[in-house]
Parts: structure tokens; sequence; C-alpha cells
């Protein structure tokens, strides 16, 4: 029998929810707050859904009932991958070592 | 058009790339090109999908632009915003990835065709039920951070609201949510799958309005958690690796920050999401207290006692924030190093309102990172050091935690400030801090209390050196 390719799925997932508790242990806690805003950078990588769903409409309508819900997702998750990646990059380069 | 396989190879290469951003963050050196690999991976992963979709229509230049929309008022917001304000940021950030879950899952209940996923009015079941976990985990997201930025912007009060029967309410409606998900299996009716939505926004609500100011920390790492599992169900129903390995990491992340806080202050997660603590219940406590002697103290005092110190640690926590007097902290230590004294700095995990703010708060101020410490780095020099410079701060030094185990606080890993040599003590009034509870620091022996705004005190400091 042919396993389910939600099986696969699922065990990517439960592996990295390991892969995330040890890496995220291992983050200095000074460093905590840009942690956040850097998580809360990627899971916009929900923008792929947001695309696929936006470009699925037609070129006579090209604002149908599913693909706006699409278009609004864009801009949502744009807003969070730039500012969350770029307040991140601001934090970090605040952080500097004594100079000696 | 690229083959469905090398997508999903692409996939798993945005996310081992997302990986090595989080593990960049195991030290500020490796951080920077931690965030690098972030936006690689984010780079591929957008980039893909517009190549495997191959649709280059006026569609195409819509999608470019409201991206564009969307990535201008980010950068914008990035740029603009203070530090200080960084809890809220994060805390709307999170409702923007609860609402973007939301209409990504709407989305496909609407037109399943586009992503595979059956037809509509008859989608595939496992499909079905994954898009309902993602809608509804993405909606309790968004209206939970919503009423957190509130809270955390000023704009609702930080107090918790309780009515009786909450939690039975809460309950009901969590068995409602189970039943509508299978009733929406069953029937594929659109009604349920809006009534889902609705009901699940409304659970975002009733679960933070009663949790209180002091657990703020904890609801924004749960929110960021929460965030987490939203784009993992979208990532099942979308069958895409990098969401599930994102969503995965993020949701597991924001767990450990929960719990990180929850130790911080000695409370189990569950007692912080029944809520209600922070609130008044407890000040009544204090009264009795109110006639002790306390010290106190002027900018000369708090300079003579530093002059002759050889070691000095100092402990912020938010109020040094909000009296926005980490630049004149970080001026009176470049003088007390002048003078040849040794400063370190103590952080409790808890001090500010979310995870690691406070050490921002000092890198902004150029406050090197290598002389901030941990709490369990630095609770063993206290007693070695001559002067405690505790500016902002309160519950997280007050020795009653080890002591009363009647007290709210009890059992909290404290900063052991009072075993320095002296302490001086910055505050506007002897008001107890977040937990309600008198602070017992204030009438000790070795205690100055230095009655100011933090930021006028510590400039005040400077001049009487």
């Amino acid at each position: 029998m042919e396993i389910d390719p939600f099986i696969f799925r699922l065990s990517i997932f439960i592996l990295s929810i390991f892969i995330g508790y040890y890496v995220v242990w291992s983050v200095t806690p000074s460093l905590h707050t840009p942690l956040m805003s850097v998580t809360n950078a990627i899971s916009s990588v929900i923008i792929v859904g947001a695309i696929i769903a936006a470009l699925a409409g037609n070129n006579e309508n090209i604002f149908n009932e599913s693909s706006i819900f699409g278009f609004l997702a864009i801009i949502l998750a744009a807003v969070n991958i730039f500012g969350g990646f770029l307040v991140t990059q601001r934090m970090l380069a605040m952080y500097k070592k004594k100079k000696k | 058009m690229i083959s469905t396989n090398l997508l999903a190879l692409f996939y798993l290469v945005s996310g081992v790339l997302f990986i090595l951003a989080l593990r960049g963050l195991s030290s500020p050196e490796t951080s920077r090109q931690g965030n690098f690999f972030g936006i690689l991976g984010m780079s591929i992963a957008v980039i893909v999908t517009f190549l495997s979709i191959g649709n280059f229509s006026t569609s195409f230049i819509y999608v470019v632009l409201f991206l564009l929309i969307g990535g201008g008022v980010g950068a914008f917001i990035a740029f603009k915003i203070p530090m200080t304000a960084m809890p809220e940021l994060v805390a709307g950030f999170h409702s923007l990835v609860g609402l973007a879950a939301v209409f990504v899952a709407i989305s496909a209940f609407l037109n399943p065709e586009a992503f595979n996923l059956g037809a509509s009015g008859n989608i595939k079941l496992a499909s079905l039920i994954e898009m309902s976990i993602g809608a509804a985990v993405g909606a309790v997201t968004f209206s939970g951070s919503i009423i957190a930025f509130l809270k955390l912007r000023g704009i609702m009060s930080g107090a918790p609201i309780t009515f009786t029967g909450q939690h039975v309410l809460n309950l009901f409606i969590l068995i409602s949510i189970i039943g509508l998900t299978y009733f929406l299996c069953v029937s594929q009716s659109p009604n349920l799958f809006w009534t889902l939505i609705v009901i699940s926004f409304l659970v975002g609500i009733l679960l933070i309005i009663p949790i209180g100011g002091a657990d703020m920390p904890v609801v924004i790492s749960m929110l960021n958690s929460y965030s987490g599992w939203a784009a993992a169900g979208i990532g099942f129903t979308l069958e895409n690796t990098a969401l599930i390995i994102t969503g995965a990491l993020v949701g597991s992340s924001g767990a450990i920050l929960s719990y990180i806080m929850c130790k911080g202050m000695n409370r189990s997660f569950f007692s912080v999401i029944l809520g209600g603590f922070g609130g008044t219940d407890h000040i009544s406590k204090s009264d009795s207290k109110e006639q002790k002697p306390v010290k106190s103290g002027n900018s000369d005092d708090a300079a003579f006692l530093m002059k002759n110190a050889s070691s000095v640690i100092i402990v912020p926590g938010y109020g040094m924030a909000v009296a926005q007097a980490q630049h004149a902290l970080r001026e009176m230590v470049d003088t007390l190093k002048k003078n040849g004294i040794k400063v370190s700095y103590a952080i409790h995990p808890v001090a500010g309102r979310m995870p690691g703010h406070m050490n921002v708060l000092l890198a902004e101020a150029n406050v090197p990172y290598d002389e901030v410490f941990e709490l369990e780095e630095i609770n063993n020099d206290f007693s070695n050091c001559d002067v405690a410079y505790v500016i902002g701060a309160n519950d997280v030094t007050n020795p009653v935690a080890k002591t009363d185990p009647q007290s709210p606080i009890y059992g909290m890993p404290i900063l052991d400030v009072e075993k320095a040599k002296s302490v001086l003590f910055v505050k506007r009034s002897l008001s107890p801090g977040y937990a309600g509870v008198d602070n017992d620091l204030f009438y000790r022996e070795n205690t100055l209390m230095l009655f100011a705004d933090a930021k006028k005190m510590t400039e005040d400091i400077i001049k009487s050196f």
C-alpha cells in the first residue's frame, strides 16, 4: 500500500517542531525581541498562498470573490515581510561589542 | 513554468534558510547573517511561486503592485517605529499574519480548484479540516493580537476584564467550534464556514481581555506561537513545505518564549490564560505596611555613594523605557567608568513588556551587549557589589518573593539586589508595582530611595558627579 502524502507532510511538520525547539533554546535571551520580529517575518511566507489565490482569477475578471481575498492577504503579508525583516535588521545593527 | 517537484525542492530550500535565520540568533555576531538568510529564503519562495504559475497577465501586475504597496507600508513602519514601541509593533504584526491566514483560507474555500483541493462544495475532507483549523487559529490570532495591541498602546486599560461565567462561556465556545468544524465537513456549507470564522474572532477577544498588563510578555509570546500554528494549518491545506516548516518553527519558538516568561514570573501557563492577575485585588494587602520608615535621598547622596564604590550593578526595568532614561543612563555609566568603577547591567527575564525588550533598549543606547547579563549569570555578583542602581524595575527585585509564601509573587525568581552594600532605588513614589505587591526592599536598612523621574534623577547624578 502506498503512503498517503499527508503522512510525509506530517513527518516534516513534527520534525520541524523538534528543530524549532532545539534551535530556539539556543537563541541568546538578549536577542529574544529580534527573534519575535523575525519569526513574524518568516511566518508571512503565507504570501505564497495569497499569490496563488490572487492569480487564480481570469483576465476578464481579475478581482473575483476568491481572488480579492488573495490580493488583500498579499498586502497584509507584504507589510509583515518588509516590516519584520527591516525592523529586525535595524535592531540587530544596534548590538555592539565593547570597544577595547 | 517549473515542475511541481522542482517547486517543492525550492520551498524546502526556503524552509532550511528560515531554520538558519533562527540559528543565527544564537549570538549577536551571527545574527545579521541569519537575517540575510531569512530574506533570501523569502525571496526564493516568492519568486518560484511566480514562476510556477507562469500567468504573467494583468493579474500579475496587480499582484506586484499590491506587494509593493504592502512592502512600502511595512518598510515605513520599520524605520519609524521607536524601540520602546516594539511590543505593540510585534502584536500588530501578529494580527496581520492571523488575518492573512484567514483570507487565504477563505480564498481556498471559495475557489478550491485553484489549489487542487477538489471542487467548490466538494472539497477534500482532509483539506477542509486543515483549512478550518488554519482559519480558526488565524482568526483567534488576529483578534487576540488586536486586543493585545490596544492594551499595550494604552488605548485600552491594561486591567484584566473578568465577569462571572467567563470560563464556562469559553468552554462552551470551544465545544461549539469543534461541533461547527464537524458539521462543516459533513455539509460543506459556506454559512458554517463563515460562522466558524466569526466565532473564532470572538474567542480571540475573550481569550485576551481577562489577562492583565503584567502578563503581557506571556500574551505576546503566546500569540507569536498561534500565528505559527495558523501558518502551519494553511501550509497543510496548500501542501506547501515552506509554510509547514516555518509554521512549526514559529509555533515552537512562541511556545518556548511563553514558557520562559511564565517561569520568570513563577506562574503556570494555565493561570495566565485564565487571567485576572495584575488587577487591584492584591493592593489592599499593603495598607498595614505604610507606616514603616523609609530613607530617601537626592542626587548628591547617590553620586557620593557611587563615587566611593568600586563596582555598580544597574537593574533596569520597564519604568526606564517609559521615562526614556536609557540614554541618560548610559551617559551616567560612562562617567562611572571614567572614574574607574566597574559597571554591569542585570536583566530579569520579564523586565519590559516582551521577551528581550530591555536588551534592545540598552543596545539602542549604545550599551555594549557584553556588559549586559541575565539573571542566572549575575545574581551571585550582587553580594560583592557596592551599589545596585534600580531604575524602573520593581517586582523583580522584591525579596518578599523569597520569604513570604502568602505573597502573590512568592517563588518568582528575583534579582538579589538586597545583597548589595547599598541599593539606590529610583522611583516616583512608594506605590506598588504591576503585581500590586508592596516592595520590602524600600524599607531595608541599606536602601536609599530616590524619589524622582528616572531620566531626571539620572541626569542630576551625572551633574553631581
